[in-house]
């Protein structure tokens, strides 16, 4: 991380919580903090994308503002993040995907639905794009061939693969522990990862926008990423029946991949759409405005992908299933376009972090006792 | 908006611990409560903002504290802390209290963690807030607020104006605005006088200057002194108030926690004419933390010098602002703008005295003295040698004052004739100096705080509804 605005007003507040302490039931940055006495722009960035930005200890914070040292742990850390995005981010020049954030999800949710329903319609015959056609396998490969399916998503899903990992990697070098990171620290770290058990105050809530607690945006956010996965798991069910079993799409209502499908795209519905009318009633203080945008519209993004592909299943029986499968698949093309340059990419640097917490899990904290 | 022209049946002067632990009491006890706090709601909480913890005996294990902590021991404990500067049915009324306030707390949103790092071993004593004192305070106000008790900040006791010692009215100032409010009972909860630097002065003269008040701004003694003036009992020293040696950069008020400095076992410590003037390893550092305020009190300006080297540097918390560093004691001394010369003689002097002696041992009482000096270091006594050295300029940090108010175990205020006062009853730093009349134990203001507004609440509501 290079040395900014935001890393010394990030390495200022750190050092005032080290000498406080308060706040260390709430999370695992405050533990991590108290390992050291010196931060690098690297510690920061690894406790910043640690944070989970639940903001218990900005409402327990005796220095928050107005206090004269305005401590405001969930904003810096936020605005740290929003840094160590754009520096992590491959290739390097992609770190600019991240300053319009917003606006460049928009687009690219333009874009992929236009061309991905122009192709459609150019390919079919004049006047059969809006045709009934029988619910029997290869009734969406005579919408858009199942080659151009595959290759599309190989590539854009490969490609946002390919860059998370360097991005992971680039964190790693950066914000990674000094020591060995062993198996165990794994398993520490992915239950950390599943459970999030650092949104939530120390068992309490997250601070949603008051100093009341509540779980809300802890289950909310479980909803959304299980939800996700189901449809994920869907996907990779329909796949393997078609190249293992050759059972071509769309599958029957009781079939595995459409009941995953089915409750991973209302639970990432519900998610989504709660997470984002939670943004709406926000306390502005403890958040950093330059996040919303791109957090807005990836929310969105998602909600829409989930909403199009369960209106896709109700209506695939009619006139309207080519235009519905079009424009699922454009959401679903725009989401793996802008995976790695979105805020996607917290969940791959929150692990990151969360595992070299692991890693670090046994050192002692200086000064004390 | 609450109706201020009507006649509550109770009314809490103060906006901290005691006052909402009150006021909670009070209303859940059916009666109608108004709070009235001086501070803006982002302050509000008076000192309880800055705690962290809460001293309770239990006589086994819980999910907070560790071992047991029986009711001999506690008293043991203040017994020798106030040097019998306190009233034993009061204080091990309060002391079997603080074994049963959990269930209460949690009903009212408070939470609980293991103790904190670097506390100094209170983890088998002290019950520790999550989120600290703040969020103590957040988790009252917000169940005082759901339970139907009027919260006024900005506002401010002047008065609670007593004719044969019953309250008739209460004067106040709302948002900066004269008015006078009714009830029928009155909660004084509104905490010492040491932001009250004019009082201060009285005791202290012009050296109050360059004290540092380590809490908030708002503990300006007014109810206190409001009381005392129309004749009810005083208790507590009121020259006296709890002095702590702080970084000198520290903020005037409400520097809280992160100001305190422990370095002074494993340092030299120098006035500003580069003298030592007391044993900095005369005990370990909680017993001998509070006498420092006072030492450096007494000091030309006010004010002394922690000086360590790389040695002793990692033994103690970090204070929030970065020691003063340099490669010899003459650099240091000129950054801390001491006569390097003088300093330099001093450490020399210090390393010379340093007797052969122990194996170094910061946790506990090590032997390792200096002979010869006056004042010798009587134990963690080691060369300063090795660079780079640090230093911390420090100043008296006032925590809290003893003067209050009397009160007996239902805590209604007695008058100076000896009765009790009709409708008045008091919790908090306001009456701490009954039970605490000296000295410092930690943790034990929250507990008087929390067990007195309790009774406070619950009497004052009785009361009123009688």
């Amino acid at each position: 991380m290079r040395e900014t605005e935001a890393i010394a007003n990030a390495r200022r507040e750190v050092e005032v919580c080290n000498a406080c302490r308060y706040c260390e039931g709430f999370c695992a940055v405050f533990p991590a903090l108290e390992l050291r006495r010196e931060f690098s722009a690297g510690d920061l960035s690894y406790l910043a994308n640690l944070c989970h930005n639940c903001r218990g200890c900005y409402y327990a914070c005796q220095y928050a503002p107005p206090h004269e040292w305005g401590i405001n742990i969930p904003r810096t850390m936020a605005e740290v993040r929003a840094e160590s995005y754009e520096q992590y981010a491959w290739p390097a020049g992609a770190a600019r995907a991240f300053e319009k954030n917003g606006t460049l999800i928009g687009l690219a949710i333009a874009v992929s639905i236009a061309l991905v329903l122009i192709l459609s319609m150019a390919i079919s015959a004049p006047g059969a794009f809006f045709v009934a056609r029988p619910v029997e396998p290869g009734a969406f490969y005579s919408v858009i061939p199942l080659w151009a399916m595959q290759i599309v998503a190989i590539a854009s899903f490969g490609y946002a693969l390919v860059a998370l990992w360097m991005g992971a990697r680039n964190f790693w070098r950066d914000a990674g522990p000094k020591g060995k990171t062993g198996i165990k620290a794994l398993g520490f770290a992915a239950w950390d990862v599943l459970t999030l058990k650092n949104l939530g105050g120390g068992g309490n809530g997250c601070n949603d926008n008051s100093e009341a607690f509540s779980m809300r945006r802890r289950y909310l956010h479980h909803a959304m990423f299980y939800g996700f996965m189901l449809c994920f798991a869907a996907t990779t069910v329909g796949f393997f029946y078609h190249t293992v079993f050759d059972w071509a799409a769309p599958y029957p209502l009781l079939s595995v991949p459409v009941m995953l499908g089915t409750v991973g795209g209302i639970l990432l519905l519900i998610g989504t759409v709660g997470l984002f009318s939670m943004k709406l009633v926000d306390d502005p203080l403890p958040n950093a405005r330059r996040m919303l945008a791109g957090d807005v519209a990836l929310l969105l993004l998602l909600a829409f992908a989930a909403l199009t592909g369960l209106v896709l299943l109700a209506v695939r029986a009619s006139g309207a299933m080519p235009f519905a499968l079009a424009v699922h698949l454009g959401f679903i093309l725009a989401l793996f376009v802008v995976l790695p340059y979105s805020k996607m990419v917290h969940g791959v640097y929150r692990s990151a972090a969360l595992l070299r917490r692991a890693a670090e899990r046994n050192m002692k904290p200086l000064g004390g006792e | 908006m609450p109706d201020r022209s009507q006649t509550y049946d109770v009314i809490v002067a103060g906006g901290g611990n005691a006052a909402l632990c009150a006021a909670i009491t009070a209303r859940q006890a059916g009666a109608s409560v108004l709070l009235m706090e001086s501070a803006p709601r982002a302050f509000r909480g008076g000192n309880s903002r800055h705690t962290r913890n809460l001293r309770a005996m239990h006589d086994k294990p819980n999910e907070v504290l560790t071992d047991a902590y029986h009711e001999d021991e506690y008293w043991d404990d203040l017994l020798r802390v106030t040097g019998g500067n306190t009233d034993e049915s009061l204080a091990r009324m309060t002391i079997r209290a603080s074994s049963g306030v959990f269930g209460w707390m949690r009903d009212c949103g408070v939470r609980f963690q293991p103790s904190l790092t670097g506390t100094l071993n209170l983890g088998r004593t002290n019950a520790f807030f999550l989120g600290g004192g703040k969020a103590l305070v957040n988790a009252y106000y917000l169940t005082a607020e759901k339970l139907g008790v009027d919260v006024l900040y900005d506002t401010e006791v002047i008065a609670l104006n007593m004719d044969d010692g019953a309250v008739r009215s209460v004067d106040i100032t709302y948002r900066g605005f004269p008015e006078t409010v009714h009830a029928r009972c009155v909660v004084a909860s509104a905490g010492g006088f040491q932001a009250n630097l004019d009082w201060m002065r009285k005791y202290w003269g012009d050296a109050v200057d360059n004290f540092v008040i380590r809490g908030t701004p708002y503990n300006r003694g007014r109810v206190l002194k409001n009381l005392l003036d129309q004749g009810v009992a005083a208790i507590g020293d009121p020259t006296q108030c709890h002095a702590v040696a702080l970084d000198a950069r520290a903020p005037k008020f409400d520097g809280g926690i992160t100001t305190r400095l422990d370095s002074v076992p494993y340092s030299v410590v120098v006035n500003q004419h580069g003298d030592r003037f007391y044993d900095e390893g005369e005990d370990v550092w909680p017993k001998r933390y509070a006498i420092w305020g006072r030492l450096i009190a007494q000091q030309p300006d006010q004010i002394a010098y922690s000086i360590c080297d790389a040695k002793a540097f990692p033994l103690f918390m970090p204070s929030v602002y970065p020691a003063i560093k340099a490669d010899t004691i003459e650099e240091l001394a000129v950054k801390m703008k001491l006569d390097p010369g003088k300093v330099s003689e001093t450490i020399a002097g210090f390393n010379k005295a340093v007797k052969p002696g122990q194996v170094f041992d910061n946790l506990k009482l090590d032997g390792n003295a200096t002979e010869g000096l006056t004042p010798n270091k009587t134990n963690w006594a080691r060369s300063v040698d090795k660079p780079p050295f640090y230093g911390y300029p420090l100043r008296p940090g006032i925590t809290f004052t003893y003067l209050g108010v009397r009160v007996n175990d239902k805590a209604q205020v007695l008058m100076e004739n000896g009765q009790l006062a009709a409708n008045l009853f008091a919790s908090g730093e306001i009456m701490a100096g009954n039970i605490l009349g000296r000295g410092y134990l930690a943790g034990f203001g929250m507990t008087i705080g929390t067990v007195f507004g309790r009774i406070a609440g619950q009497e004052a509501a009785r009361h009123a509804r009688n």
